[in-house]
């Protein structure tokens, strides 16, 4: 009975020290020292908030750029990976039939940048690598009438290179891309 | 006193025995003294001398008195005397598994449980792909799989092991304890009879002031030609290397002076009346002064140099007068040093257990290559020993005969008895040398390693063997609906049904092949354990890999090539 | 895959450069003995211990440490369950959760209990703010904690000369509050930095750039997302996992990620070899380990940047299904090679969606349950498998089996048989199982030999105490809340039970001296064996299964 008292007490005591007193502590230090991080890295426009810089939205416009393919719908309610087997057939004639697509865009496209054709882990990966942007420059300039070279230079200037110059893969923030391309087409 | 049934004889007993009949049981001599004939057990045909008290009274039931009677007090109840319990334990009905089998037999036994399981949950694996699996493939599988080979044999390699100890002659009480003599890390031994011949042997004849060389190595060689004891034949041996020669004819109707424990020397009287004597200096100098002999001034002096040099001296008179001085000598047998080497790679201490002065000690320790030794050991300074090494966490065998012994034997974890010692010190023992001969401890040591190693060899090569086993067997079950599995078939055997029995014929045949290697157990050499290992597991391991491909893909070849298949 | 390689080789050359501190540093939380950290911790220690109504001089032997560890676990499950059945009516659910279903609840209460962090639900959608904090993010502490402490009680028992493993109690209050509390605070600040949320405020509205909505759901993200990887358990705030920008904004955050989850399993093996005063042998455990950690990582590295060749011939190199552009290919394959071995089962990528052979990896590495492993109980996996080692080779040499001079007999070797035989059983049981019934194949989202990996997947990740996922079969059904829940709780803690009463058996013991016919288990070549001995069992056990999976689905890629 003793010994049942005692668990007890340790585990109340270690949930209001590690399940409460820590999480509340961190975050009152989070939101003194980053409170833009902290709260979600909102992007604002006057009051209303037009999304998150970590999080891809959809886009459906030819004249934006589209952010990789999301299982989720781009709904952080219900995050979620397309969990395909990406070693069966019905997945290679999937993935050609896209490529089928991209190529009606960019005819001359040979390597084809693979997270275009391929949906994100979390469903709002962010991110482009720069390859993937620039395959979609001939249709943005098109749809928008903008130089292609005008363009190029937009993608290459928000170009993120590695982290410390190792570590992860150059990659362009699809956000903050498409308002930087709103903001000058002042569309 | 009346006769009786030899199964109603219980504990404490008394039983008197007569020249020519069997002894009815285990026991004690209180009273007379005998020759016996212990052949039914040694196998030595010559009769041993037993005799009330001291270490030399324990008679065996199953023996016969060949001379004499004894009075025998009984000292084991019926159905556990000696002869019996070496009868239980060959027909095995007593035969307990060691840790070690315990510990192997759960490791197999969970091994089948695995192989079991990871067969009967491949069908409903199999089935959600739509692979049908016939049930004769599955039991195929198991059949292949499960450590039968070595499982089998386990029971075999420990009896193969005791009956190996046997053919020593010598009699384990259990097969734990020739288990544990592959562990022990510390061997104490007597120096008498195991490091040195027990029977001393003359190394020199000291003559006495007033006697030639040639007149004292002659006096010694009379008077011992008739004297058979190893002292007595070592002493006609030193003089005939010395050039003194003799005829037998000359000595054939002597009377011969037997040794006996009074008078403490033996000799012969010949027909001329010439009387020869050889014995303990005091019992000789007693001799002569009661003949009106004189006692020579320096006989004292050599016999003192001979003791402090760790000898004995024996002193030799011819009529009334002494003529010097046999000095027998402890010697170390010959390839002793060898086998303490061997012992010592193998990582085994050796302590020499001596009743000599510290300084004799030392000197036969150090010829002998003994690790270290104890001198003017009394019985209960081994037990200190034994015990110091304990505590320590170290497991120690000794060798012992007395009954003084048996307190140590008992505190020993492996304690060698010999045959010819008291019922006590067998009683404490968990081994019995028949011969007697102590140095056996060194290969019972070897034969418990080996017992220990087979098991482990035979264990990791039968598990090595179903790598193969499974690449023989897998594809063939799945090749029909998965094709594209044929590049697991790396012995690119001919068709699913060959592969599968070829994989069963070589189940079949290797466990054959194995018996005779757990019967006479893998070879063992001594070397340290890092060696040991090696050797095995690249033997035993890496030859349990490749064997199952060559021989399955062979089997193969042979059922594809004359069409059985 | 040239600068991927670099990436590579530059984290696991800060892991190992960690190894030793970190290592030296847990022997002395470990150590009863007063050390310099008593001044910094001792006083909030006695403060914790006088509130919790622990007596920290008391010694516990192996039953009444089991039973303190068993009936506190116990303990901290039902009021984990309780927070989740009720989370609707208690404070902190700004996003108006409802309660979660009796099935679900248990399954997630003995996921985090058990440190294998296996989720049904997605933390977004279905959990309260309250219970991220005090179902999730708490028992990450004491379920790492708790590992820690059995670890470090067998190590006792090994070294030990009478029944005394020390005291459960002190050991997971030590490991929470000289380990786990300082580091997740500042690795927790840190992500915030890189950009991980760490708020109380619910989801926010946002207005698109092309005028649609989105719910941008945050949290106490940060917080948890620290003790997740350093106490190896691997749930995520979000269902997606350290995929989640919001849960691994950045590359660094990810280097983060996986040096955290590395750093306590590696150092632990080296601080084995600074207790049991043979640093050789830590080495030869950590060789051994670390070896069969670079083959598996080189498989999943090569397997995903040659990605489909059906695919590549149509211009498409490496596999990027399922990944993050930010990650690449590269710290894909560690994260998945590291997550896995280590048993955290967080992701940083849709595993189901690696290759087949980047799948077996995954599977492989947690089949094997011992490359590093989770914390304490991986290193306790570890020294199972060197028992079954010392064991076989022991015989070899002709000596009864014995480690660090405890010999290893008919009892030691029955209990070790136990932990062995139960983590194929109840993977492959199950799996079967659930093959077996139309109702739980109706879970599966990918047909053929990938179907039959992702149920495979499940139970070896519940049976590992891992918590990744092939995360398209639809777990949250009764059959496999349930199932997998039963597998959690035998995984955890029959082998603890098994290896504790090693612990006991063997502290009773004396010690047999060091002689040259002893084995030595710390040399190269017994290290080389310990691991064919690994390989071969675990190959043996788990062949078919892998065969009829990843292995064929590999054989049979589209060309």
């Amino acid at each position: 009975m003793k010994m049942t008292l005692t668990a007890i007490r340790v585990s109340v005591t270690l949930m209001l020290l590690c399940g409460l007193m820590y999480p509340l502590i961190t975050t009152g230090l989070a939101q003194a020292l980053f409170p833009k991080q902290a709260n979600g890295s909102l992007i604002q426009s006057g009051d209303v908030v037009i999304g998150s810089e970590l999080l891809a939205q959809s886009v459906t416009s030819p004249k934006l750029f589209h952010p990789r393919a999301s299982a989720a719908k781009y709904d952080p309610t219900a995050s979620a990976g397309s969990n395909r087997a990406v070693a069966s057939d019905d997945y290679v004639k999937e993935i050609k039939e896209q490529i089928a697509e991209l190529k009606k865009d960019n005819p001359t496209l040979k390597d084809i940048p693979s997270d275009l054709v391929t949906a994100s882990g979390s469903g709002f990966d962010p991110d482009l690598s720069p390859e993937a942007a620039k395959a979609q420059i001939l249709r943005i300039s098109k749809t928008t009438g903008i130089a292609e070279r005008q363009i190029e230079q937009l993608v290459d200037s928000l170009t993120q290179s590695r982290q410390l110059g190792i570590f992860g893969e150059p990659r362009v923030n699809v956000l903050a891309l498409n308002m930087a391309l709103l903001k000058q087409a002042k569309l | 006193m009346k006769h009786v049934s030899s199964t109603q004889l219980k504990k404490g007993d008394i039983v008197r025995v007569e020249a020519g009949e069997l002894i009815p049981t285990d026991g004690e001599i209180i009273e007379g003294l005998a020759s016996i004939d212990e052949s039914a057990i040694t196998g030595e045909s010559a009769p041993v001398i037993k005799e009330a008290g001291g270490d030399f009274s324990s008679v065996t039931g199953g023996t016969r008195v060949a001379s004499d009677f004894i009075v025998m007090k009984v000292m084991t109840d019926p159905g556990e005397s000696f002869l019996d319990r070496m009868i239980s334990l060959v027909e095995g009905a007593k035969r307990q598994k060691t840790p070690n089998e315990i510990a192997l037999a759960t490791l197999l036994a969970v091994l089948t449980l695995i192989f079991l399981i990871v067969i009967i949950t491949m069908v409903p694996m199999a089935g959600y792909l739509g692979i049908p699996l016939d049930l004769a493939t599955l039991i195929a599988l198991l059949v292949c799989l499960i450590p039968t080979t070595i499982g089998g044999l386990l029971s075999a390699i420990g009896i193969a092991g005791m009956d190996r100890v046997t053919q020593f002659n010598v009699l384990a009480m259990s097969g734990k304890a020739v288990e544990a003599a592959g562990d022990i890390d510390t061997l104490i031994l007597d120096k008498t009879g195991t490091i040195t011949y027990g029977n001393r042997m003359a190394a020199e004849f000291i003559p006495v002031k007033g006697v030639t060389a040639k007149e004292i190595t002659f006096a010694s060689l009379q008077a011992s030609v008739k004297d058979e004891t190893p002292e007595g034949r070592s002493v006609v041996e030193l003089a005939e290397k010395l050039g003194e020669s003799w005829a037998a004819a000359q000595y054939e109707d002597a009377e011969i002076v037997e040794f006996t424990a009074e008078t403490r020397m033996s000799g012969m009287n010949l027909a001329n009346g010439t009387s020869i004597r050889k014995g303990a200096v005091d019992a000789i100098k007693k001799y002569i002064t009661a003949k009106g002999g004189r006692v020579p001034g320096d006989l004292e002096e050599i016999a003192n140099r001979i003791a402090k040099a760790g000898g004995t001296p024996l002193a030799v008179a011819l009529n009334d007068r002494i003529f010097g001085v046999i000095y027998l000598k402890d010697t170390v047998k010959p390839g002793l040093k060898e086998r303490f080497d061997e012992l010592r790679a193998m990582g085994i201490k050796t302590i020499m257990c001596t009743g000599d002065n510290p300084l004799t000690a030392a000197t036969i320790a150090l010829e002998a290559g003994v690790d270290d030794f104890i001198a003017e050991a009394k019985p209960e300074d081994k037990i200190a020993a034994i015990k110091k090494e304990q505590r320590e966490g170290k497991l120690v065998a000794m060798t012992g005969d007395g009954t003084n012994d048996a307190p140590a034997l008992a505190q020993a974890d492996v304690g060698l008895a010999m045959n010819s010692g008291t019922m006590a010190a067998k009683e404490a023992a968990n081994m019995i040398d028949l011969d007697s001969d102590p140095t056996k401890l060194l290969s019972v040591v070897a034969i418990g390693k080996q017992l220990l190693i087979t098991r482990g060899a035979l264990t990791t090569f039968s598990i090595a063997n179903d790598i193969a086993k499974y690449f023989a067997i897998i594809p063939a079950m799945f090749i029909m609906a998965m094709p594209q599995l044929q590049a697991m078939n790396i012995m690119h055997l001919a068709s699913p049904q060959s592969a599968i029995l070829s994989a069963l014929i070589f189940n079949a045949v290797i466990i054959p092949l194995l018996i005779p290697i757990a019967m006479k157990g893998v070879k063992y050499r001594a070397a340290t354990a890092d060696k040991l290992l090696a050797r095995n597991v690249l033997l035993y391991g890496l030859g349990g890999v490749i064997v199952p491909f060559v021989g399955i893909k062979l089997i193969d070849m042979l059922l594809h090539g004359f069409h059985i298949v | 895959m040239g600068m991927g390689f670099v990436q590579v080789t530059i984290t696991l050359v800060i892991i190992l450069a960690l190894v030793k501190p970190v290592g030296s540093y847990l022997v002395k939380v470990f150590d009863y003995e007063r050390t310099g950290l008593d001044r910094i911790f001792g006083p909030f220690e006695r403060a914790v211990y006088r509130i919790m109504g622990v007596r920290d001089k008391e010694a516990m032997g192996w039953k009444q440490y089991l039973g303190a560890m068993l009936l506190s676990n116990f303990v901290m499950l039902i009021l984990m369950y309780l927070v989740l059945r009720l989370q609707k009516y208690l404070p902190l659910n700004p996003d108006g959760i409802d309660n979660m279903p009796s099935a679900q609840a248990f399954n997630t209460a003995v996921s985090f209990i058990t440190n294998t962090n296996w989720q049904s639900y997605s933390g977004e959608n279905a959990l309260s703010y309250l219970s991220q904090m005090l179902a999730v993010t708490f028992p990450m502490f004491t379920s790492a904690a708790t590992g820690f402490a059995v670890a470090v009680a067998f190590i006792r028992g090994l070294i030990g000369h009478q029944d005394n493993l020390g005291n459960f109690y002190v050991d997971i209050t030590r490991a929470i509050i000289r380990v786990f509390l300082p580091l997740s605070l500042i690795v927790a600040l840190f992500l915030v930095f890189q950009g991980v949320p760490q708020t109380m405020q619910g989801a926010v509205e946002a207005s698109t750039l092309e005028g649609a909505k989105q719910t941008i759901t945050r949290g106490l993200v940060a917080s948890l997302e620290s003790i997740k990887h350093i106490g190896t358990n691997g749930g995520g705030w979000f269902g997606t996992n350290a995929a989640h920008p919001f849960e691994n904004p950045t590359p660094l955050t990810n280097l983060v990620h996986i040096v955290c989850m590395m750093l306590l399993p590696t150092s632990l093996v080296y601080a084995f070899g600074l207790m049991i005063k043979n640093k050789k042998q830590g080495w030869a455990v950590f060789a051994a380990m670390g070896f069969i950690f670079l083959v598996m990582l080189a498989t999943v590295f090569v397997a995903e940047y040659h990605g489909v060749t059906a695919l590549t011939s149509a211009g498409v190199n490496g596999n990027m299904e399922g990944k993050e552009v930010r990650f690449g290919i590269s710290e894909s394959a560690l994260f998945t090679a590291a997550t896995t071995a280590a048993t955290t089962g967080s992701v940083n990528n849709m595993l189901e969606s690696l290759t087949p052979m980047g799948g077996f990896v995954a599977l492989a590495e947690m089949m094997l349950n011992n490359v590093f492993g989770g914390k304490g109980v991986g290193l306790l996996n570890g020294l199972l498998y060197l028992i079954l080692s010392i064991f076989i080779c022991g015989l070899m040499v002709g000596r009864t089996p014995e480690f660090l001079g405890k010999k290893i007999e008919g009892k030691e070797v029955k209990l070790a048989s136990i932990a062995l035989l139960i983590h194929p059983v109840i993977i492959l049981a199950p799996t079967a199982l659930a093959l077996f019934r139309p109702e739980s194949i109706a879970s599966i989202s990918n047909s053929g030999m990938h179907g039959l990996s992702e149920v495979l997947y499940a139970f070896t990740s519940g049976a590992a105490n891992n918590g990744s996922a092939f995360a398209g079969l639809n777990a949250d059904t009764n059959f496999y809340n349930v199932g997998i829940g039963l597998v959690m709780l035998v995984g955890r803690y029959i082998s603890i039970i098994a290896m504790l009463a090693i612990a006991g058996s063997l502290a009773a013991k004396r010690v047999v001296p060091v002689t040259t016919g002893t084995l030595r288990t710390n040399t190269p070549l017994f290290t080389g064996i310990f691991i064919m001995i690994i390989v071969v069992i675990g190959a043996l056990t788990f062949f078919p299964a892998l065969a009829l999976g990843p292995i064929a689905e590999h054989l049979a890629m589209p060309h």
